[in-house]
C-alpha cells in the first residue's frame, strides 16, 4: 500500500539518539525517513532491524517496526522476519564491525540467499560504540590502543565480497550526500532480492580525519551496470570514494514465503498411520 | 524355548551389519509388519559416525502393550556381518536362551557373543543371496525374524511391497523372494519366539520417531517457520519440517549456522509467526546469547535440542541428559525461561505442542529437552489424541494512546504488536528498556523488567503437564527422573511390581521453572528416593537439590552415555536397597 502525503517525521521517533555531534549516521537517518517518505510506504509496514554499534541504534529512531538485537546477526533477524511477512518492507542496518566483522558470515549468505530486503552499513572504519578499535574496513597503519601501530591487514572490501557473493544491487554513498543517499535507497528498497547500500558515515570523534571525506568522495564516472565481473573490477580499481549505484542485477530472488493462511495439519498425520 | 514354547507378551531382536548393509531397513520392515498385525514396537538405532561402512544395528522391541523403553537383552540377534561387531555388540547382549543366527562365511562371532548363553544357529546368508538374482542380505534377515516371531506373513508381503515400490516391481519380487529364502531357512532351526496373538487395532496404529513427533507436535501448536542447519541427532526434525511446513503454506529456511538458525526464527516471531529450531549440544551453545536475546525482548520462540553425549563434539549419534545445565542455566544475566522434556517418544508430540503455547503465551523461549535415544526411535503407538490447546498472544488493540510494548501487567505479559499493525510501532530490544522499550540505563527499569519477565514465568500454570506420578501412590520408595529415562522407569515399576515390590516413579517434564511445590507434595511420604540420569556428573541430582529438600535416604544413578540406563539397573538398586 502506498500512501501518499507522508513526510519523513512520520517515520521519526521521539527518542533522543546516542550519536556524538556531528556524526554520519544523523545523515544516514535523515536519507532513510526520506526516502521512506519518497517510497510511500506506511510506517507500520516497515521493519528496521540491527544489530550492535552505534549504527545499530538506528530502529529505535524511527518510527518503523523495529528491532535491536545481539551483535552481528541483523541480518537473519531480517531474513527471518522477511520470509515469514513477505508483505512488509525490511531494512537491516549495520556497521563495518558489526556487518563484516562479528557479522561477516551472515553477510556472504545473505548475498548468496537474496531475500527481498535492503542492507545499509553505515561504514566508519572503526569500533565507536566501544571507544576508537579498528574495524575489518580500516586501513592497516592506523594506530590504536587495541592494535598499536596498527593492524597490518589488509582492508575487507563490501562491494566486491557482496558482488562475489551474489547481492542483487550494490551501491556506495556518502552520509553528507543526503539527496544522493536517499534516492539510492529508494532504489535499492524497489529492487527485488538483496540490495547492498554501503554508506560511508564518518567518525568525527575517533576518525576526525574523516571530516575529509566530504572532499574526497565523487560521484561515479561511469553508469551503472548488469555485469558483476565489470562491477567487481571498477570497485576494485576505484579510489573507494566512488559513489552511487554501480550494479543492478536480476537474480531471481528467495522463493520460500510463509503464506497469509496456513493449512490443516490434520492432513500430515495420516503419512504416520500405517 | 522351542517352537512350542508359549506365546511371548514381549520379544526383542536385533539386526546388525556395517552400515549400507540395510541393517535398519530391516528392522523397520519387521516393525511396520508387526503394527499392522495388532503389536506394539520401539526401534532404536545403534549407529556409529561413519556414513557408510560404519556399524549399524537396528534393535527391536515388540510388545502386546505400549513398548516403555528399550530390552537390555535380546531374544535374537541376526549378523548380516560382524565387520564392526566388536564396536557395538557389548551394548546389545543375547539373552540367556537366545538365538544368534549368522552366516560361516562372516568369520567367527565376536568374544561377547560365544561367551553368550545362547544358542548360534549357523546360516548361509550369503549364499541365499546369491541363489537369488539382486538379492540382499537385510531381506533374507526379515524372513528368518519373521518367521521366528510368528508375523503374518502377509503384513511382512505387503510392507515390502510398499517400502520397495519406489524401485519398481522387480525389486520388490526380489524383496519378497529373499523373504521367502529367509523364511524357509528359519523353519528348520527348531525353535521360535511366537509372539501371542493380540486383536487387530480398530483404528490404524502410527509409526512415528520422537524427532518426527516434535516436529509434528511444533505444528499442531501452529508453527509456520522454522530455520534450520543440520546437526546429528536433530537434522530429522528440520527434514521432517521442511516439507511439512511447505504443504500448510509454512517455510522452512536452512540457515548457514546456528547463529543464523536462532536468528531467523527470532524474526519470524517478531512478524507474528510461531516459529521453531532444532539442533544439539553444540548448536545449543552458539544460540546461547540470541537465546537471551529472545528472553529480553520478549519474543517467542521455541529450540528443540536432541541431546547427544557431550562435551564438544562428544558422541553425536549417542545419547545423554547433560545438557540440563546449559539449557537451565546457560544464559548471561537473569533471564527466566522455559525448559520442558519430553517423556517418551510419543510424548515428544505433545511436549512439542505445548512448548509452542507456552511461548506463544509467555512470549518467552522455550528449549525442549528431547535426546538421541527418543528422538531417533521409532515407536508403534495408538494414534494420539488431538490435543486441544487454544494459543494466542496477548494482543495489542490500538487505543488511539502511546503504545508501551513492555508495560507492567499483573501478570507480566504485554499485549504484543505485531508488524502491520497501525499504532503498534515498537522497537524490540536486547538493550534494558523502559515499559515503552526505550533504552534505558536506570535502576527502575532495570528491576521492573526482570521483575515483570520473572513473574510471567512463575505465574503460568503448567497444571498435570509438570510431569507424571505413577505406580503405588502409597509407597515411601521413589523414583524419580526425567525426559526420556520416564521410559526406562516405567519400564522398571512394571518389573518391580511383578516381583510385589512396592515402588513409585515421578518423572518431569517441566524442568523449569523447576515445578517445586507440585514436587514438594509429590514426595511428602518418600522415605527414600532413586535420582536417575543420564549424565555424568548428575546434574539433575543437583538441579532438584537446589530447590528442594530431599529425604536422607537418596541414592543416585547417575552415567554419562553411550550405554541408555536401562530399567535393570533401576530394579537392581531398588532390590538392593530392600535387601539392606
Amino acid at each position: 500500500m502506498s500512501v501518499p502525503n507522508l513526510r519523513p517525521k512520520d517515520f521519526t521517533s521521539d527518542v533522543t539518539p546516542v550519536w556524538c555531534p556531528g556524526c554520519g549516521d544523523f545523515h544516514v537517518l535523515m536519507s532513510i525517513t526520506r526516502a521512506l517518505t519518497q517510497l510511500g510506504c506506511p510506517p507500520e509496514e516497515v521493519a528496521v532491524i540491527s544489530g550492535i554499534g552505534c549504527s545499530s541504534r538506528i530502529p529505535a529512531y524511527t518510527n518503523c517496526y523495529g528491532f535491536h538485537g545481539v551483535h552481528g546477526r541483523s541480518l537473519a533477524v531480517a531474513a527471518g522476519l522477511k520470509v515469514a511477512r513477505p508483505d512488509l518492507t525490511v531494512m537491516a542496518m549495520s556497521g563495518d564491525g558489526d556487518g563484516f566483522s562479528i557479522g561477516g558470515n551472515h553477510f556472504l549468505h545473505a548475498c548468496r540467499r537474496n531475500v527481498d530486503m535492503t542492507y545499509i552499513v553505515m561504514d566508519n572504519r572503526v569500533y565507536g560504540m566501544t571507544k576508537g578499535q579498528p574495524s575489518p574496513t580500516t586501513e592497516p597503519d592506523w594506530d590504536s590502543a587495541l592494535s598499536p601501530g596498527g593492524t597490518g591487514l589488509s582492508p575487507f572490501h563490501p562491494l566486491v565480497i557482496a558482488l562475489a557473493s551474489g547481492a542483487n544491487f550494490v551501491a556506495r554513498e556518502f552520509s553528507g550526500n543526503i539527496k544522493a543517499t536517499t534516492q539510492t535507497i529508494v532504489e535499492a528498497v524497489r529492487h527485488p532480492g538483496f540490495s547492498f547500500v554501503e554508506i560511508l558515515s564518518p567518525c568525527v570523534t575517533f576518525r576526525p580525519d574523516e571530516k575529509e571525506w566530504k572532499k574526497q568522495v565523487h560521484v561515479a564516472s561511469v553508469a551503472e551496470t548488469d555485469d558483476p565481473a565489470r562491477a567487481a573490477r571498477r570497485i576494485m580499481t576505484d579510489d573507494g570514494m566512488n559513489t552511487g549505484i554501480l550494479y543492478r542485477g536480476s537474480r531471481r530472488p528467495y522463493a520460500a514465503s510463509v503464506s497469509k493462511e496456513t493449512g490443516d495439519v490434520t492432513a500430515l498425520e495420516k503419512a504416520f498411520e500405517i | 524355548m522351542d517352537a512350542s514354547s508359549p506365546h511371548l507378551k514381549n520379544v526383542s531382536f536385533a539386526v546388525v551389519g556395517s552400515g549400507g548393509a540395510g541393517a535398519i531397513t530391516a528392522g523397520s520392515i519387521l516393525l511396520e509388519a508387526a503394527g499392522k498385525s495388532g503389536w506394539y514396537g520401539l526401534l532404536n538405532r545403534s549407529v556409529g559416525p561413519q556414513i557408510r561402512g560404519g556399524e549399524a544395528a537396528a534393535l527391536v522391541r515388540l510388545s502386546s502393550k505400549p513398548a516403555t523403553c528399550m530390552s537390555r537383552a535380546f531374544d535374537i540377534l541376526v549378523a548380516l556381518d560382524w565387520k564392526k561387531a566388536d564396536r557395538f555388540i557389548g551394548a546389545m547382549p543375547v539373552a540367556g536362551g537366545g538365538l544368534v543366527i549368522a552366516d560361516p562365511a562372516a568369520g567367527e562371532p565376536p568374544r561377547a557373543v560365544l561367551d553368550a548363553d545362547c544358542m548360534i544357529v549357523e546360516c548361509p546368508i550369503e549364499e541365499l543371496v546369491k541363489s537369488i538374482e539382486g538379492g540382499r542380505p537385510n531381506m533374507i534377515a526379515v524372513g528368518l525374524v519373521s518367521y521366528l516371531i510368528g508375523l503374518p506373513t502377509d503384513a511382512v508381503m505387503q510392507i515390502v511391497g510398499s517400502k520397495l515400490a519406489r524401485k519398481g516391481q522387480r525389486a520388490v519380487d526380489i524383496g519378497r523372494a529373499c523373504i521367502e529364502a529367509g523364511i524357509e531357512a528359519a523353519a528348520g532351526f527348531g525353535r521360535a519366539f511366537p509372539l501371542a496373538s493380540v486383536p487387530q487395532p480398530e483404528d490404524p496404529r502410527w509409526l512415528i520417531t520422537g524427532n518426527e513427533a516434535v516436529g509434528l507436535g511444533a505444528l499442531r501448536g501452529g508453527v509456520q517457520f522454522a530455520a534450520a542447519y543440520p546437526i546429528t541427532p536433530a537434522t530429522e526434525v528440520l527434514e521432517y519440517l521442511a516439507p511439512s511446513l511447505a504443504s500448510i503454506g509454512g517455510a522452512l529456511v536452512q540457515a548457514e549456522d546456528e547463529l543464523a538458525s536462532i536468528n531467523m526464527i527470532i524474526g519470524a516471531s517478531f512478524g507474528g509467526r510461531p516459529s521453531v529450531t532444532a539442533t544439539s549440544g553444540p548448536g545449543l551453545s552458539l544460540m546461547m546469547e540470541s537465546l537471551g536475546l529472545a528472553a529480553a525482548s520478549e519474543t517467542p520462540i521455541v529450540v528443540v535440542d536432541v541431546m547427544r553425549a557431550g562435551p564438544s563434539t562428544g558422541i553425536a549419534t549417542k545419547s545423554e541428559q547433560s545438557d540440563l545445565n546449559i539449557a537451565v542455566y546457560g544464559f548471561h544475566g537473569d533471564a527466566p525461561h522455559v525448559v520442558l522434556a519430553p517423556l517418551s517418544v510419543a510424548d515428544c508430540l505433545f511436549t512439542g505442542q505445548f512448548s509452542v503455547h507456552v511461548a506463544e503465551t509467555l512470549q518467552t523461549p522455550v528449549i525442549v529437552l528431547s535426546d538421541q535415544s527418543i528422538g531417533q526411535s521409532r515407536v508403534l503407538v495408538d494414534r494420539p489424541a488431538d490435543v486441544s490447546i487454544l494459543t494466542r498472544r496477548k494482543p495489542f488493540e490500538p487505543a488511539g494512546e502511546v503504545y508501551d510494548r513492555y508495560a507492567l501487567t499483573a501478570d507480566g505479559i504485554s499485549p504484543m504488536a505485531i508488524p502491520g499493525q497501525p499504532g503498534g510501532q515498537y522497537t524490540a530490544d536486547g538493550l534494558t528498556h523502559t515499559e515503552h522499550g526505550t533504552p534505558s540505563s536506570s535502576k527502575k527499569d532495570q528491576k521492573e523488567q526482570l521483575d515483570k519477565r520473572r513473574t510471567k514465568i512463575d505465574g503460568f500454570e503448567f497444571g498435570d503437564h509438570w510431569g507424571v506420578a505413577e505406580g503405588d501412590a502409597d509407597s515411601d520408595t521413589v523414583i524419580l527422573t526425567w525426559g526420556s529415562l520416564t521410559g526406562a522407569g516405567r519400564e522398571a515399576l512394571d518389573m518391580l511390581a511383578d516381583e510385589e515390590v512396592s515402588a513409585r516413579l515421578i518423572a518431569l517434564r517441566q524442568i523449569s521453572p523447576f515445578p517445586a511445590d507440585v514436587l514438594t507434595t509429590a514426595l511428602e511420604s518418600a522415605r527414600r528416593v532413586l535420582i536417575v540420569e543420564q549424565s555424568h556428573s548428575g546434574q539433575f541430582y543437583r538441579y532438584v537439590r537446589a530447590h528442594i529438600d530431599l529425604p536422607s535416604d537418596i541414592r543416585q544413578l547417575h552415567r554419562e552415555g553411550p550405554v541408555v540406563i536401562g530399567p535393570d539397573e533401576i530394579t537392581t538398586l531398588i532390590r538392593d536397597w530392600n535387601s539392606q
